[in-house]
């Protein structure tokens, strides 16, 4: 057996960062044992039944949103939807106060997603329940790095010792933080590339290699993800123009030409098809997008199974 | 945890578990839709072992499935930390088949019972059987074995150790004492 621990020490997941490769591990091996439920005729199993976990979006999400929802229901939980838009928030209720209430109904498990860095940390440290982070502003996006190592590894059979090369705006990204967390921990190789004025200044002090070019972030790269352009988040473009950014740093099949052998291309996505990467590529033969997206909700139950049991005292 | 007795050797466990594969193929008059499900994790062994013996037997292959019935557990809320998920493979659909369960120990029924939880599932088969090395008594649930290796009083306060080749390096079942 691969694994050294059965539990988490937390109640929560905020980050990828706090976690051991030990706890790493035993949650990628649990959702190995989730992956064949949502293959059954009966896509559910009762291990969280009369549970209560609320989801707390209080941020545009479609894929992540639904992920969690359908992983929730995979395991019998009872789900609550609550969006900042139409609710308490929009007359001024702050995050504490609705949380407060929200807690008054006894959920077992909170699911958020926040604009601010640290929200989810604040709930953690106020609330009896657990809290599951699902992406607070550029800090930490845990289960997507924990998907996409479920990914890397379910391809390549192990991620100690895999070149990954993150190509996009590294520096407004949660979802390449957490992915170098993750990465790093498991002993794997991590490259990141993008246009200058998007990568943040000593990065290499968390253990990354920068590379100039996409050539070079592609040559001997095992996997290479490709990070959506988030226009919404930067306010203005720290790049002359889309065109530009495509010719640069677009993922297309001409550049795949020269890459290794089974190269893996990842998306966290939604894709901007035509800006970070051509259509022929997410559609290729190398993508493993829709994979990530399929195991998302694997990785997800096996978070939502692992920290909703008893807890050990 | 001391050793008592024991019940069985490697041999003696050999015998008694082509004894239960002549008793499946008797009772079911062939191999035809029989489907052998092992639940995790001394079950899978066993199962294993019971379908390469009414292979021999029949000159049949008989399909082989695990399960995992962790997460039908019924004290997954209170027992921690949670216990390890593995994944469940069944060969083919199990609608109309004959599926034989087969543990190691019978004792409480309720490993049972999640088990005939996790199979519903799964789909309906025609019939479920149950085929257990060791009957120990002292069950808490209405469930009975159709195909026992050994039946063995025990006493409740006893544990009864199924050891096997594949997963302990030995084949024996021994009686404990806590």
């Amino acid at each position: 057996m691969r694994q050294t621990t059965s539990s988490l020490k937390s109640k929560d997941l905020l980050g990828i960062e706090p976690l051991t490769p030990e706890e790493i591990t035993l949650i990628l091996d649990t959702a190995e044992g989730f992956k064949e439920v949502s293959e059954r005729p009966v896509k559910k199993v009762p291990a969280l039944r009369g549970q209560l976990v609320i989801n707390l979006f209080m941020e545009a999400s479609t894929r992540t949103r639904v992920s969690f929802e359908i992983a929730e229901k995979r395991l019998s939980a009872d789900t609550l939807n609550f969006a900042a838009s139409g609710s308490s928030v929009e007359k001024g209720e702050t995050l504490i106060d609705t949380a407060e209430n929200l807690m008054a109904m006894h959920p077992d498990m909170i699911v958020i997603r926040h604009k601010h860095p640290g929200a989810p940390k604040m709930l953690a440290d106020r609330l009896p329940a657990s809290i599951i982070n699902a992406g607070d502003g550029a800090h930490e996006h845990p289960t997507q790095a924990l998907l996409d190592a479920f990914t890397i590894r379910e391809r390549l059979g192990r991620l100690h010792g895999v070149n990954v090369s993150i190509v996009g705006d590294i520096a407004h990204s949660r979802v390449v933080r957490s992915n170098i967390h993750l990465l790093t921990r498991m002993k794997a190789n991590v490259t990141v590339a993008g246009p200058p004025t998007l990568i943040p200044a000593e990065i290499e002090r968390l253990g990354v290699r920068v590379a100039h070019s996409l050539d070079e972030a592609i040559d001997g790269a095992d996997v290479i993800m490709m990070l959506r352009i988030q226009l919404e988040r930067q306010g203005k473009l720290t790049f002359p123009s889309l065109r530009e950014y495509y010719n640069t740093f677009g993922l297309t099949p001409a550049r795949l030409r020269r890459a290794k052998e089974g190269i893996l291309v990842m998306h966290p996505g939604p894709m901007n098809r035509g800006v970070e990467i051509a259509s022929d590529v997410a559609d290729g033969p190398w993508s493993v997008i829709l994979d990530q997206v399929t195991n998302g909700v694997a990785v997800r139950m096996a978070v939502l199974y692992l920290l909703g049991g008893a807890h050990a005292e | 945890m001391k050793v008592k007795k024991q019940l069985l050797d490697g041999a003696r466990m050999h015998r008694a578990i082509r004894r239960m594969a002549i008793e499946i193929v008797e009772k079911n008059r062939g191999t035809h839709d029989l489907i052998i499900v092992g639940i995790r994790s001394r079950g899978v062994p066993i199962g294993e072992r019971i379908a390469k013996e009414i292979e021999e037997m029949e000159s049949q292959p008989v399909p082989f499935g695990i399960l995992d019935i962790t997460l039908y557990r019924d004290d997954l809320t209170t027992i921690a930390p949670q216990p390890v998920v593995k994944p469940t493979k069944l060969p083919e659909p199990i609608d109309d088949k004959v599926v034989i369960l087969v543990d190691d120990v019978l004792y409480t029924g309720r490993t049972v019972r999640a088990a005939l939880d996790a199979l519903i599932d799964f789909g309906r088969p025609r019939v479920v059987m149950l085929a257990v090395l060791i009957d120990r008594g002292h069950r808490e649930l209405p469930i009975h074995a159709d195909v026992i290796g050994k039946t063995v009083p025990t006493d409740a306060d006893e544990v009864i150790k199924v050891r096997m080749a594949e997963l302990d390096g030995e084949d024996e079942v021994l009686i404990m004492e806590k």
